[in-house]
């Protein structure tokens, strides 16, 4: 017995899948379960957060519906880890969160750029808000350097805790010692395995997503989305460094690392989530679990509208509207880090960590053989 | 729309790895093509949906096959299970043209990977489709499609007309009525009869009813029917049929690889008097698989139970359905309506006539029986150790024989022994002709694109001429 409906189900299905291992070559989940022959609930939690959700296992599958064995396993999957997400989140009173998740990260969203702008307005007056600022700290005129590295600093650093806690909470509940994640080999494997989207991929031909056509196209976007975000966040970690180490403050001219590390992930940021909305729209909905289509639109949305606003203040930095772009991006950035432990943010982490003890196992399954 | 009132070089009838196969290569000889299957879209396919490998001679290794398979090699494997029940010329000239199929496929898009776990014994001789038998269809529709073969699903063929070996056109189901569509040539590629249990009837008596069938309900045999009563000769024993234990449990129709077992050899098998009816231990994989559906075909009410104990429990491949545990054999037989004295008593002359010896199941071990009849020849030890196991099973039937002779050029031949003007055949409809009775794993595959292969080339090049 399970704990919850959508676990029940997943245990029938991989009760089927084992008995049949023809998607065996397609991705890390079926070798994965191999490895067992009866699911826990953790067993079963740890299986749908290794699946990327190519859905060729679907398409490949002679039982997949209208066959009365009715198996789904990318949707199921996709159920299960979303629940996973709640089950896991730290403080667990914020679970809720992830239950009406799109209307949840819009409000906070909202909320965030409407306290930035009345801040913006209530401790600068009008002809500082609207002035024409240049040259370095012309940013900070708007709002101290300080409070700006204390208020983000305070907020990626709870994000860190609950996403730690997180993991914390999933490790164990597939039944693994804590230490055991320090396992480096494992870890640069799971690094290379994710880096790479390794298993977004049919097991070579790319992903399905409206038909049975395999393609490219998501691991593209997906690419874009994810370097994206890395080089935005590697420009204000330049920036931070400037800032402290060098004394050179912001405003960068364009050429400069931040700017250019910037404008590239940027771009990136752009592309990359406007393409995953678009293969989102198209998809085949018998692949997706309907119910959470806003966690993955308000996630994917707020990363367009990071790089939309951060790119506004860029070419509008040196006019009137700098002080009111400022602000909203600032909201949309805050928003987006206190809300990464409670959104779609979060499948990347758990993915990680079920690829670093799929790594850890095929280690030690390899061992078993030739011992 | 595909036009229906145009007349195609190539009628293709069939949906399956043969028929694809034949379409592509027709497509890619300059035929217009044009293949109705009868199923509709999920189900296209019929048995290739099911399959998973093809064996084809090799002459080395090569990245998803571990060693060399002959061409020599694959014919003794061939003559041996088929008792030499086959077309000598024809089979070996179909393993000559396996070789080349192992690259030919990868280029219409199919992908290899190397044996699945389980079937290890095959490493050497078969490829495995990467994703299974519907990952391959789906990679030959597809690339059919981006040939220009039109393609039409739940496309009924209700008669031909044929008129003295010559195919003029097929009548096709529409709404109340049918349309004829005419082709300069015809490849029937629609395979057996399996799933038409009247048939079946026909050679099996009322012991076809209770069949399970292991592939779609759409293999009803029509245009094999059709095509032997329009003075095509035929070919095939039509009593043999691949069939294997499966689940009892399973569904009727489709129930595909996941039901079958493989649990024979770690027990004893009974029949519904409680008694065994043959040696569980005779052979090695696969022919200890593949004899089980005819033997329990011929047990009373075709059911038979597999029967272990625990200390076998986790010595095969997990199943679909589980076993029905019970705490003692008494309880066991009652769970399924046994005889519990019976059982008993089977079970307690199997132990007492068990001699020592090291097990292995992977060989033909020295664990047997010494003065019990049927003997187990391997792999015997005693069930002694509760709680108790058993798996109800009947006959699976995968594909039949009976087909339509064939020559070299997959062209079919009439009666009277003349081959036919444009008509030709691939795969499970004219199998017989070279695996008159037996099985050995993944040659359906072969059969069905080799000759698939073939029959698109020549119906091609007889279009044009």
């Amino acid at each position: 017995m399970h704990g919850t409906k959508i676990l029940e189900e997943a245990d029938r299905l991989m009760t089927v899948c084992n008995s049949c291992r023809y998607c065996e070559g397609l991705c890390a989940v079926f070798p994965a379960m191999e490895m067992r022959r009866a699911f826990s609930d953790g067993d079963l939690n740890y299986l749908a957060n290794l699946c990327h959700g190519c859905g060729a296992c679907y398409t490949d599958c002679q039982f997949s519906p209208p066959h009365e064995f009715n198996v789904n396993v990318p949707r199921t999957f996709a159920i299960a880890r979303a629940e996973s997400y709640a089950a896991y989140a730290w403080p667990r009173a914020f679970s809720g969160v992830f239950a009406r998740n799109g209307l949840a990260i819009s409000i906070i969203a909202a909320l965030s750029v409407a306290a930035f702008i009345f801040g913006f307005a209530a401790f600068n007056d009008r002809l500082v808000l609207f002035g024409i600022h240049s040259g370095p700290g012309a940013f900070y005129t708007l709002m101290p350097h300080n409070a700006m590295a204390a208020l983000f600093g305070a907020a990626l650093l709870y994000a860190i805790v609950a996403l730690v806690m997180g993991v914390r909470a999933f490790w164990r509940d597939i039944g693994e010692p804590v230490g055991m994640l320090a396992d480096p080999g494992s870890l640069w494997q799971a690094m290379k395995d994710a880096g790479g989207l390794r298993y977004l991929d049919g097991g070579g031909v790319g992903c399905v997503n409206e038909d049975e056509r395999p393609s490219d196209r998501r691991k593209i976007y997906h690419h874009l989305t994810f370097y994206g975000f890395l080089l935005c966040f590697a420009a204000t970690s330049v920036a931070t460094l400037y800032h402290y180490l060098l004394a050179r403050e912001a405003p960068y001219p364009w050429w400069d690392l931040p700017v250019l590390l910037g404008t590239l992930g940027g771009v990136g940021l752009l592309i990359g989530p406007a393409g995953l909305l678009k293969e989102r729209w198209k998809r085949d909905p018998e692949l997706v679990d309907e119910k959470r289509t806003g966690m993955d639109v308000a996630f994917i949305l707020m990363l367009f509208l990071t790089s939309l606003t951060g790119m506004g203040v860029l070419l509008w930095r040196d006019t009137p509207a700098m002080g009111p772009l400022l602000a909203v991006h600032l909201g949309v950035v805050f928003s987006l880090f206190i809300t990464m432990p409670y959104g779609k943010f979060v499948h990347g982490i758990y993915r990680y960590a079920a690829l670093v003890r799929y790594a850890m196992e095929r280690r030690q399954m390899g061992r078993g053989a030739t011992e | 729309m595909v036009d229906l009132t145009r007349k195609f070089d190539v009628l293709v009838i069939g949906g399956g790895n043969a028929a694809l196969c034949a379409a592509i290569s027709a497509r890619r000889a300059g035929a217009s093509v044009l293949v109705l299957e009868g199923a509709p879209k999920f189900y296209r396919g019929g048995n290739t949906r099911h399959t998973r490998n093809m064996r084809c001679a090799h002459d080395a290794a090569t990245d998803i096959l571990t060693g060399p398979y002959s061409e020599q090699e694959f014919w003794e494997d061939l003559k041996r299970v088929t008792g030499g029940q086959t077309d000598e010329e024809l089979a070996r000239y179909m393993i000559a043209e396996s070789k080349d199929i192992l690259g030919w496929i990868v280029e219409q898009g199919v992908r290899w990977q190397p044996s699945l776990g389980g079937t290890l014994s095959l490493g050497r001789t078969n490829s495995f489709f990467l994703g299974g038998g519907r990952a391959m269809l789906n990679a030959l529709y597809l690339t059919a499609e981006q040939l220009g073969v039109e393609i039409l699903y739940d496309a009924e063929v209700l008669d031909l007309q044929i008129a003295d070996g010559m195919f003029l056109s097929a009548g096709l189901k529409q709404g109340g009525g049918q349309v004829n569509v005419s082709a300069s040539t015809l490849i029937a590629a629609a395979g057996g009869f399996e799933a038409n249990i009247e048939w079946l009837r026909e050679y099996w008596g009322e012991a076809a009813d209770n069949f399970l069938i292991r592939g779609t309900p759409y293999n009803r045999g029509a245009i094999l029917k059709m095509l032997l009563a329009n003075g095509v000769q035929e070919v095939g024993d039509p009593t043999q049929c691949h069939a294997v234990a499966i689940d009892a449990r399973a569904p009727k129709f489709d129930g595909g690889i996941i039901t079958r077992h493989d649990s024979v050899v770690f027990g004893i098998v009974v029949n519904k008097n409680a008694a065994r009816f043959y040696d569980e231990g005779e052979d090695i994989w696969p022919k200890r698989y593949a004899i089980w559906g005819r033997l329990v075909a011929a047990q009373p009410d075709q059911i038979a139970y597999i029967i272990f104990d625990a200390s076998s429990r986790n010595s095969f491949m997990p199943t679909l359905f589980p076993p029905i545990e019970a705490g003692s054999i008494a309880e066991l037989a009652g769970k399924f309506e046994l005889d519990a004295g019976a059982l008993e008593k089977t079970v307690t002359d199997f132990n007492a006539a068990v001699k020592p010896g090291t097990f292995d199941h992977t060989i033909l071990d020295d664990c047997r029986t010494e003065g019990l009849m049927p003997p187990k020849s391997h792999w015997a030890r005693r069930i002694e150790t509760p709680p108790y196991y058993a798996y109800p099973v009947r006959p699976g039937i995968t594909f039949t024989y009976l087909g339509t002779r064939v020559n070299r050029q997959a062209r079919m031949l009439m009666k009277d022994g003349k081959p036919a003007a444009n008509m030709f055949a691939a795969g499970e409809i004219m199998a017989g002709n070279v695996l008159g009775k037996g099985y050995a794993a993944g040659i359906g595959m072969t059969i069905g694109s080799v000759f698939g292969r073939i029959a698109g080339r020549e119906a091609a090049q007889n279009a044009r001429n």
